[in-house]
């Protein structure tokens, strides 16, 4: 073994072994490019002209690359009979998605750390209940959030959902939580208590400077739950209060003559920017979270 | 500084009972030992006086202050933990602050104290680290360090040194000592260590199954043990217990099955011979480790017995030499000499002080002991 990456990996050498690997490699790389593929297309086709789409090159690099189609799908492409781009209803998802992400995290968090560190008698009954909450497909509770959501006055605004996002996430950050701090040691607590910390103070002091990878997993998680909704989104806004992910459909939906495939797809890469961009960023925690979360839990 | 006196405690967790009614009282500065195998309720009934676990029934005083309904934060105590429980994200230094930060401590106060805990136990280079940087040993003083810092009325060890390696865990054995000596407060150590316990109680309480089996001094726990029980717990390695019936048909003696060499009578001492046992009475005969040595190395004395076995197994340890053999299934362990001439497989002459063996009623498991 001359290269340190293949340090500590023992295998068999001969023709044999190299042909299966060549085999494996093959067989992954068309896999990455299958998985890519629809990306490719989408980001190419959004830097052509409607010309250059329409001679039929779905593959090849634009010739003459453009932002063009960009600026249009963000300011001036005609969503339903508004013709701003998608520059609102961003901002819309954008003051949807922080509260949301923001409250179910918080909650989640003093949740997951009552019912872990604060046992108390029917403890695990209201986590099997909670844990229900993240297998319910959520078609089942439209008509009931819509009637509650009524009654809140709070029907077809942001705030509304705000709310169902909040509630809906829950079922997942408490269990987040409570698999991380179910991993804590209760002399942790405990010593705490001795110190004279109370149930906040632990949990402030304590227990939340601890919980950085699990806080990380969640606000990924769950920003990428909200962003992309376009359920709760349809269902429980209306017009100029919809979440980008329902103007995007709005968007490619309106035909005033010509389609625009181009600035349809700039849209669609405008709309799942912010998941991808979380993802590059902060992509190693999630993956560290989980698993360890998987192993404590 | 503090009594501390638990009347008819009681600790159930649903139906199994975990402390079953136990009396105990502690004096002001003494440093008494909760020792019991494993699951006998020892951390519990420490958790109980800590008032991290709530009282099933039965009173606890710390002073003269019943603490039944009182939290841990308003009891004025320290407690270290087996696993340090140490705040992960805190330095040292924070850790070692924290409960006078929540307790609004004047910062001037806690700076004196920390710099004074700290210079005891050498941990004042340390201070800006974090746990997760120092060794066990190091851990092990800041947890000390904690507990120290607040000044409280009682201290409470659960297992302090069972995460140690065994050299540490006698320095910092004799550290604990040291401090105690120094400081003068209550000290509540739970430990299944037994050597543990012999080295540093004043008081030993012997637990088994949530009940006190015997509360006493080392040397009482060590020479009176009350029951099979205490005597097979204390002492490594353990007492040699010998099934055998009592006979009165000339001297008052034990006679103890030896498979097909037919049996062999252990005189008893004066004092035993006093005891209300009656011919035929099924007893267990109690001989420690050190008091069965090889015939003639020792200054002959009174109610010496010699006896022959063949010898199975050699264990030297350096300062002394376990020989192993056996009476019929029994096996039984001597301490010799590290000179002695043993081999294995051949017969060795073996002395043993009846003064020291103890007699145990084999139907109860009490120990039998001359009317005074």
């Amino acid at each position: 073994m001359t290269t340190s990456a293949n340090a500590g990996i023992v295998r068999r050498k001969g023709v044999g072994a190299k042909v299966g690997r060549i085999v494996l490699f093959t067989v992954l790389g068309l896999f990455c490019v299958y998985y890519l593929m629809p990306l490719w297309v989408v980001v190419v086709t959004s830097l052509k002209s409607l010309d250059e789409i329409r001679a039929g090159s779905l593959l090849g690099l634009p010739q003459a690359p453009s932002f063009a189609a960009w600026g249009k799908a963000w300011s001036s492409a005609c969503v339903g009979v508004r013709c701003d781009g998608l520059a609102p209803y961003v901002w819309n998802s954008v003051a949807m998605v922080i509260p949301a992400v923001a409250l179910s995290t918080f909650l989640g968090a003093i949740a997951g750390y009552a019912l872990t560190k604060w046992r108390f008698p029917g403890a695990d009954t209201i986590f099997a209940l909670m844990l229900f909450g993240a297998f319910i497909p959520f078609q089942v509770v439209l008509l009931p959030m819509a009637r509650v959501l009524g009654i809140l006055d709070l029907a077809g605004s942001v705030l509304g959902l705000v709310l169902v996002h909040t509630v809906y996430g829950l079922a997942f950050t408490t269990l987040f939580f409570r698999n991380f701090f179910v991993g804590v040691s209760n002399g942790i607590v405990d010593a705490a208590k001795i110190d004279g910390a109370g149930f906040f103070s632990i949990f402030f002091r304590i227990m939340l400077p601890m919980a950085p990878p699990v806080i990380v997993v969640t606000v990924i998680w769950q920003f990428t739950q909200i962003w992309n909704d376009f359920l709760f989104g349809v269902a429980f806004t209306v017009g100029d209060s919809n979440p980008v992910t329902v103007a995007l459909n709005n968007l490619v939906a309106t035909s005033t003559g010509v389609k625009e495939y181009n600035v349809d797809m700039a849209a669609a890469v405008i709309a799942a920017l912010p998941t991808l961009l979380v993802y590059v960023v902060a992509g190693k925690y999630f993956v560290r979270g989980l698993a360890a979360g998987a192993v404590k839990g | 500084m503090a009594s501390i006196h638990l009347r008819d405690v009681w600790k159930r967790f649903g139906a199994t009972e975990v402390i079953k009614g136990v009396s105990l009282d502690f004096d002001d500065g003494e440093f008494v030992v909760l020792v019991g195998p494993s699951g006998c309720g020892k951390s519990t009934l420490l958790n109980l006086v800590a008032g991290l676990e709530t009282l099933s029934s039965g009173t606890i005083r710390i002073g003269d202050k019943v603490v039944d309904d009182v939290p841990p934060k308003d009891r004025n105590i320290a407690m270290v933990f087996q696993s340090y429980a140490l705040y992960p994200t805190k330095t040292v230094r924070d850790n070692i602050t924290f409960g006078m930060v929540t307790r609004r401590v004047p910062q001037e106060v806690q700076d004196d104290a920390l710099k004074e805990v700290s210079e005891l136990l050498h941990i004042d280079h340390l201070l800006a680290r974090k746990p997760g940087q120092l060794s066990g040993g190091q851990r092990q003083r800041v947890a000390m360090g904690r507990a120290l810092v607040r000044k409280p009325d009682v201290f409470l060890f659960d297992e302090p040194l069972s995460n140690l390696d065994a050299k540490l865990r006698i320095e910092m054995r004799t550290e604990i000592k040291k401090l105690h000596l120094r400081l003068g407060q209550t000290v509540v150590y739970v430990t299944h260590d037994q050597v543990e316990a012999m080295t540093l109680a004043s008081r030993i309480a012997v637990m088994d199954n949530g009940h006190i089996r015997q509360f006493a001094d080392p040397a009482t726990i060590y020479e009176e043990p009350v029951d099979l029980f205490v005597a097979g717990f204390m002492g490594s390695p353990p007492m040699n217990m010998l099934p055998g019936v009592i006979r009165r048909d000339g001297a008052p003696c034990v006679e103890v099955a030896n498979g097909g060499a037919g049996p062999i009578r252990f005189p008893l001492a004066a004092d035993a011979a006093a005891i209300t046992a009656t011919e035929g009475q099924k007893v267990v005969l109690g001989l420690r480790p050190e008091t069965i040595f090889a015939a003639g190395s020792r200054l002959p004395g009174p109610d010496r017995f010699v006896f022959e076995a063949r010898v199975e197994v050699i264990e030297p340890t350096g300062p002394d030499t376990m020989l192993v053999f056996a009476f019929g299934d029994t096996e039984v362990i001597a301490r010799v000499e590290p000179d002695s001439p043993a081999t294995v497989g051949e017969a060795f002459r073996f002395e043993v002080d009846m003064a020291k063996a103890k007699l145990f009623d084999a139907a109860s498991g009490k120990r039998l002991s001359a009317p005074r």
